[in-house]
């Protein structure tokens, strides 16, 4: 059993969770996910690392409730357990790598979270800020509820750029608009981390091709086992076939195949489901319904 | 009965079975056991147990049985096999110890794999389990997998006293035995969980959702948590793919994605994890596998197709599950292969086009290779395709393991008489090292490096 010993509501359905778990606590590193399950009959599901400490061997996870088992995982308080917590699955981020630091210190550096993404963008940036590099941050999400961790975000980033989308916080508009205003006031990147939804990874990845700024996404498709066996998780990256759970999560961003991912993530959709996501959504419907291929 | 006659076993009528997810097979009862057993030549030269990749004393404990000694024929097959109760269900004896008995020549042979499951059956259900009094010899042994290669290497090693702790990156033990074969041909909680618990008993510690190669490498398990030597039983878990166009629609999982929504998750049950229950179902390949996810969709309320490159005498599949599978309404359409999946605007599976084959000339594996007839392409409306092309070893062990080699396939190196891999103490076995093969030889291998991590021990 892993046992919760933390709590805490972050945004409007968005909690964090410090969990104890000593292996994946030790041997994790940024970029890195983990798998939880609730009990006997939950779902395996995936989630990223948003911190750890290898001292008190917790990792800190944060959940948004958008289904069944999400909401079921909320309802855990302080004290209880997830039967299941295993990892680190997936690579860790090569910018996050001692291996690769001589280089990355070279490098001008700017992520753009969206919505959850900020998460998984924070231990990367703790990490880097860590290893004396600073690195320039675009937090979005779709209104100010939906904020959190900016002051967290603030103590280890060079400078932090929020935004909303319906312009109740911050910059009015998205993380594409805000990284175009940043260029167009002369700034230069040698390399954009971008981490959220996919629709939104999409158009990051737009822009940056255009800017000519090589893009590094995290992608969170469907999966079941988490480690290679079951091939839910695939996705199309330079024209051939990866597996998310095992290849990535990260990949190079202007050579993934987002439509068709995101038209994976429809799998087990339900009618009822994406209608309610539709409803909740309102005007900035993300494409989260899988179906809508988020066009608008 | 005339001697050349097995008694019949009883099974849940095709019809009825082909949708629920209880056992098809129910067993012999006592009566009709002890009946079977009788037909036993007791041969002096026993070649059954020559043809059993475990050799188990096959003609001692059925005289066993004939004489109602049912305690003492669990005695004698526990000496041999961790895994009874799961053998005398999944093994395919017919070509192994059932292939090699006398009776067989003329009549049927006896059967075997049935009163195996028997005796287990008849074990656990009086509370008889395997006992070990070998006096504990300090040495800490890790072995990665709880699969049938993991188990049978954990329990004899448990054996011989050696101090032996299982890492299972699943939440659940039993490797293939509760991701891959189904409910309905191995019950999970009664009679999988239970040899587990068996295992258990004889000393043998289990630690779940632990990744060998992520949570820790086998390096710092011998370095840090003082394990001596190690055994991998990891498996063969990475799925094949055709490489054909439509194949990342919705609706084509692999089958080990359908399988383990289906029996580690219980999909079946409509608990937490989703299952795709398509109205028509394709599922391309011939194995063991194949019938398996045919069986699962045509339970979960499927018409359904198996599409196999080969013809009837090359179905790689155990003959009972052939038959299993044609008696339940799944429909084969032999020699012909898929080109392609075709798709709606939506990227969902709208049909599958097919190409007819022939048998040509042997090929390396010995088999007539199949050829495609030009311009015999037809297409078939389905709303799900399920790939079961077999699977290859995962990496994550060996890509993190220094000093361990693995061949041109990505299987682990590891010696036939001992399982000794490339890199000093540690040892491999099962699908890991052969590729996709079965649960029994992957146990025979489990064994055989027990017997070598002895030796080693020993040497040392």
């Amino acid at each position: 059993m892993y046992p919760i010993l933390r709590k805490e509501v972050l945004a409007d359905k968005i909690i964090l969770m410090d969990v104890k778990a000593p292996r994946v606590s030790h041997s994790c590193l940024p970029g890195q996910f983990i798998i939880a399950k609730i009990d006997e009959d939950g779902e395996r599901i995936p989630l990223t690392i948003c911190d750890y400490d290898r001292e008190k061997e917790t990792v800190t996870i944060v959940v948004q409730t958008i289904g069944a088992s999400t909401e079921r995982m909320a309802l855990l308080e302080e004290g209880d357990s997830f039967e299941d917590f295993v990892g680190p699955l997936g690579q860790p981020s090569e910018l996050c790598m001692e291996e690769n630091l001589e280089e990355t210190k070279k490098l001008n550096i700017v992520f753009i979270a969206g919505g959850l993404g900020t998460a998984p963008v924070y231990p990367q940036v703790k990490w880097l800020h860590e290893h004396g590099v600073d690195a320039t941050v675009i937090m979005g999400s779709r209104t100010k509820d939906l904020l959190f961790y900016i002051d967290e975000m603030k103590a280890v980033a060079k400078e932090v750029y929020v935004t909303t989308d319906d312009g109740t916080y911050g910059f009015h508009g998205m993380g594409t608009n805000q990284l175009q205003a940043l260029v167009d006031e002369g700034k230069h990147y040698d390399r954009c981390v971008a981490i959220g939804p996919m629709i939104m990874m999409k158009f990051v990845c737009k822009l940056t091709k255009e800017l000519e700024i090589p893009t590094i996404v995290s992608m969170n498709p469907i999966m079941v086992d988490g480690t290679g066996m079951c091939g839910a998780c695939r996705l199309i990256v330079d024209n051939q076939v990866k597996f998310a759970c095992v290849d990535g999560p990260e990949f190079d961003g202007h050579l993934v195949d987002f439509d068709l991912a995101m038209a994976r993530m429809a799998q087990y959709k339900t009618e009822e489901g994406r209608k309610k996501l539709e409803l909740e959504e309102g005007d900035t419907h993300h494409g989260g319904c899988g179906h809508c291929g988020g066009d608008k | 009965m005339d001697g050349f006659v097995r008694v019949p076993i009883s099974e849940q009528e095709p019809k009825v079975r082909a949708t629920n997810f209880e056992e098809v097979c129910l067993g012999y009862t006592e009566e009709e056991a002890v009946k079977e057993a009788e037909r036993c030549l007791n041969c002096k030269n026993p070649r059954c147990v020559g043809g059993c990749p475990v050799s188990i004393n096959i003609p001692a404990f059925i005289q066993e049985v004939k004489n109602r000694n049912f305690e003492k024929a669990y005695e004698i097959i526990s000496e041999s096999s961790a895994l009874p109760a799961v053998c005398g269900r999944v093994c395919p004896q017919e070509n192994q110890c059932e292939g090699q008995c006398v009776r067989g020549i003329k009549g049927d042979a006896v059967a075997i794999g049935k009163l195996e499951r028997f005796v287990a059956d008849w074990a656990r259900e009086h509370g008889i389990k395997p006992h070990s009094d070998a006096p504990k010899n300090g040495h800490k042994v890790a072995v990665i997998g709880s699969g049938p290669a993991g188990l049978a290497c954990a329990g004899d090693l448990a054996r011989l006293g050696y101090d032996v702790t299982i890492f299972e990156a699943l939440h659940k033990t039993g490797g293939v035995l509760v991701y891959g074969i189904p409910e309905f041909r191995l019950p999970k909680d009664k009679v999988v969980a239970a040899e587990v618990e068996n295992v258990k008993n004889l000393g043998v510690k289990i630690e779940t959702n632990v990744i060998i190669g992520k949570s820790i490498t086998i390096d710092e398990l011998m370095e840090e948590e003082g394990f001596e030597a190690v055994f991998i039983g990891s498996g063969a878990g990475l799925p094949r793919f055709m490489g054909i166009p439509g194949e990342q629609a919705l609706g084509v999982f692999s089958a080990n994605e359908y399988l383990t929504r289906n029996n580690l998750m219980k999909a079946f049950k409509d608990l937490d994890t989703p299952i795709s229950r398509g109205k028509k179902v394709v599922v391309v390949g011939g194995g063991n596998v194949a019938m398996d996810a045919a069986r699962t969709a045509l339970r979960l309320g499927a018409e359904v197709h198996i599409v196999y490159r080969r013809g009837e005498e090359e179905l790689p599949a155990r003959a009972e599950e052939v038959h299993h599978a044609k008696e339940e309404g799944v429909i084969f359409d032999l020699l012909q292969n898929p080109v392609e999946i075709l798709t709606d605007d939506k990227n969902q599976v709208t049909g599958i086009r097919i190409i007819k084959m022939e048998l040509g000339e042997p090929d390396a594996s010995g088999r007539r290779s199949p050829i495609e007839i030009p311009g015999s392409e037809y297409d078939m409306d389905c709303d799900t395709v399920i790939m079961s092309l077999g699977t290859s070893p995962n990496p994550l062990i060996s890509s993190t393991t220094v000093g361990m080699e693995v061949n041109r396939r990505g299987c682990i190196v590891a010696q036939e008489e001992t399982g000794a891999t490339t890199k000093n103490a540690v040892y491999a076995g099962g699908d890991a090292v052969t590729g996709a093969a079965t649960v029994i030889l992957a146990m025979g291998a489990g064994k055989t490096a027990a017997k070598g991590i002895d030796e080693y021990f020993k040497n040392h």
